[in-house]
């Protein structure tokens, strides 16, 4: 009996194996194989062709110490991260706080609204946010004239190019309103009508049920939000190319750069395992003070 | 009777006064609504209006929303300043194979992981939801070296070909969690018929979970069609550039001064998601709305 339980627990496994076989075949050589190589690159002074000779932490010490650029554009990438993940959460919460309404004729054509930018987020629509900032004809500017605000000129002051950038990514931010919807619909309906019975208004009702119910879905936006913040490259590469004066130069476009341009491929791969230990430095903060305004339902 | 109503005015009164601020919330909401969908929607109408212009028409101060004439000259033209049709060709082949291979191989994955126990599948699962967070530009560089060493520089089967191996770990998830959500007895019955466990898989669960499928598929499709960075490091020659290559190409050498042409090659690329989401918003939202993301 015992020896029949366990071939058919044989034969689970078995299959359980070969339906993930894609999986693991994938794993082992889009992933872990490029891990590994991509360590032992960190070491070596690299070209193009992955060949090159150790150098010790030659990289690292390049990196820090004879790379102003590095700098730049990992603070260029942090500023932008800093802004544009909270101001996208808090636009995400209002906009899926008016979607989530009952009753509301059109509904769907409201949420496509918000939700097309995100499909459509590519090179395309990066070209028409760069009319939309052209100093004299772009509609921002003219918007703005209706307030008496002078032209800016979005592009290409220094100040403003990276505000342009986040101004244009916060417009695409459908995916993250769909998801804060769902975590929305998610909260019990009994708990707001046992609230009003004690008589609580909008205000209290949004901070002491929504925003607590939220908190799961509010951090998983947030670490996903800063795992691709980190990442941005093709609206700066495209809009404006890292510049005026490399004020839009990110980490990502400067990884870029080091690989593909000037082929150093060891020192882009140091530069990569710098930037993913800041990302994992920050989701385990984040997560570390989850424990402290994440609501778990258990 | 006075007295009846003497006593009834005050709750009515609190009613009415209730009710009255229910409708002020409504209106309030329901016209941040709009002013918001207005200012999300506006700039794809920009993007029409510059297409439909003429180029004395683009350059104006104040900008004018609606062209005094239209004209779809701007479409043709553009189309025409460089190998437009081979771009979208291109990025066809890419966006159907890559979604193709994804939606199938992430299928079979989840359905491995949501119905098969084994000693490894707990860590093995652990271990997929890990490279979530393991972010691309680590792999980049030695997936790079490796499509080179193989050759397969300046061909489109290094935006493809990864599709097909488990689909991205997002997906797996996001599917495994739908299979979950189908009593198990299905499977069993069919089991008893004499249904085999991939027949099962086709039969019975992948058309039960039809708007998750179809949610992976808009979202991977937009994904494909709209990806600048693969394509950027590993195309080089003109005939094997996809529509993302092929616009910022098309920008940096007549984009500047062409903003109308821009405009109109720009709408056309993408045109054809705006139709795919149309097509498969009403089982997207569903599909987004039921993944249960909190795990």
């Amino acid at each position: 009996m015992k020896k029949n339980y366990s071939s058919l627990e044989k034969r689970e496994s078995r299959q359980f194996f070969m339906y993930i076989s894609p999986w693991i075949i994938g794993f082992l050589i889009f992933t872990l194989y490029p891990v590994v190589y991509s360590i032992i690159l960190v070491f070596t002074n690299a070209d193009m062709t992955g060949s090159g000779e150790f150098v010790g932490l030659e990289n690292f010490k390049k990196a820090f110490s004879q790379d102003p650029l590095f700098y730049k554009s990992m603070l260029n990438t942090l500023y932008f991260v800093a802004v544009s993940v909270p101001l996208s959460l808090i636009l995400s919460i209002i906009i899926a706080i008016l979607l989530n309404q009952k009753n509301i004729k059109g509904m769907a054509i409201f949420r496509t609204a918000f939700y097309v930018p995100f499909i459509t987020a590519g090179v395309a629509v990066t070209l028409l946010w760069g009319w939309i900032f052209n100093a004299q004809y772009g509609l921002i500017n003219y918007a703005l004239s209706f307030f008496g605000i002078e032209g800016i000129n979005w592009l290409s002051d220094e100040k403003w190019a990276m505000p342009a950038i986040i101004i244009m990514t916060s417009w695409s931010i459908g995916n993250t309103i769909i998801i804060t919807l769902a975590g929305l619909q998610d909260i019990p309906q009994q708990l707001y009508e046992s609230a009003e019975m004690d008589g609580a208004n909008r205000l209290v009702k949004f901070t002491s049920i929504t925003l607590p119910m939220l908190t799961p879905t509010l951090f998983f936006n947030l670490v996903i939000g800063v795992i691709n913040g980190f990442q941005i490259f093709t609206q700066p590469y495209v809009l404006t190319e890292g510049g005026p004066n490399y004020a839009t130069y990110t980490i990502m476009m400067h990884i870029y750069n080091h690989a593909f341009k000037y082929g150093e491929m060891g020192y882009a791969s140091t530069m990569a395992w710098i930037l993913f230990s800041i990302i994992m430095i920050l989701t385990l903060i984040v997560n570390r003070t989850s424990k402290h305004w994440v609501y778990y339902d258990n | 009777m006075q007295g009846q109503v003497n006593i009834q005015n005050p709750t009515i009164k609190y009613k009415a006064k209730k009710g009255k601020m229910e409708i002020a919330t409504r209106i309030i909401n329901y016209v941040l609504l709009v002013v918001l969908a207005a200012v999300f929607a506006f700039p794809f109408l920009w993007m029409v209006a510059t297409a439909l212009k003429l180029p004395t028409e683009v350059y104006t101060i104040p900008p004018k929303l609606i062209p005094k004439t239209i004209t779809w000259d701007n479409f043709i033209e553009g189309w025409q300043y460089a190998d437009f049709t081979r771009y979208t060709w291109n990025t066809v082949v890419v966006t159907t194979l890559a979604v193709l291979g994804t939606v199938m191989s992430a299928a079979v994955v989840a359905y491995g992981f949501a119905r098969f126990r084994s000693r490894y599948s707990g860590l093995l699962f652990a271990i997929v939801l890990g490279t979530m967070m393991l972010p691309n530009q680590v792999l980049l560089i030695p997936t790079y070296i490796l499509f080179s060493k193989i050759g397969w520089l300046d061909t489109l089967a290094p935006l493809i070909v990864p599709s097909f191996f488990g689909g991205g770990a997002f997906n797996i998830f996001l599917l495994r969690q739908f299979f979950k959500t189908i009593p198990k007895e299905l499977d069993e019955a069919a089991l008893i018929d004499g249904a085999n466990t991939f027949q099962i898989f086709y039969k019975i669960l992948v058309p039960a979970i039809a708007p998750a499928l179809i949610t992976v598929a808009v979202l991977s499709v937009a994904f494909h069609w709209n990806d600048f960075m693969s394509p950027l490091i590993y195309l080089n020659s003109d005939e094997n550039f996809t529509l993302a290559i092929g616009l910022q190409f098309f920008q940096n050498s007549y984009g500047s001064s062409q903003v109308q042409m821009l405009m109109a090659v720009s709408l056309i690329t993408v045109i054809p998601l705006l139709i795919l989401f149309f097509i498969g918003q009403k089982y997207f939202v569903q599909g987004i709305t039921m993944s249960g993301l909190k795990g």
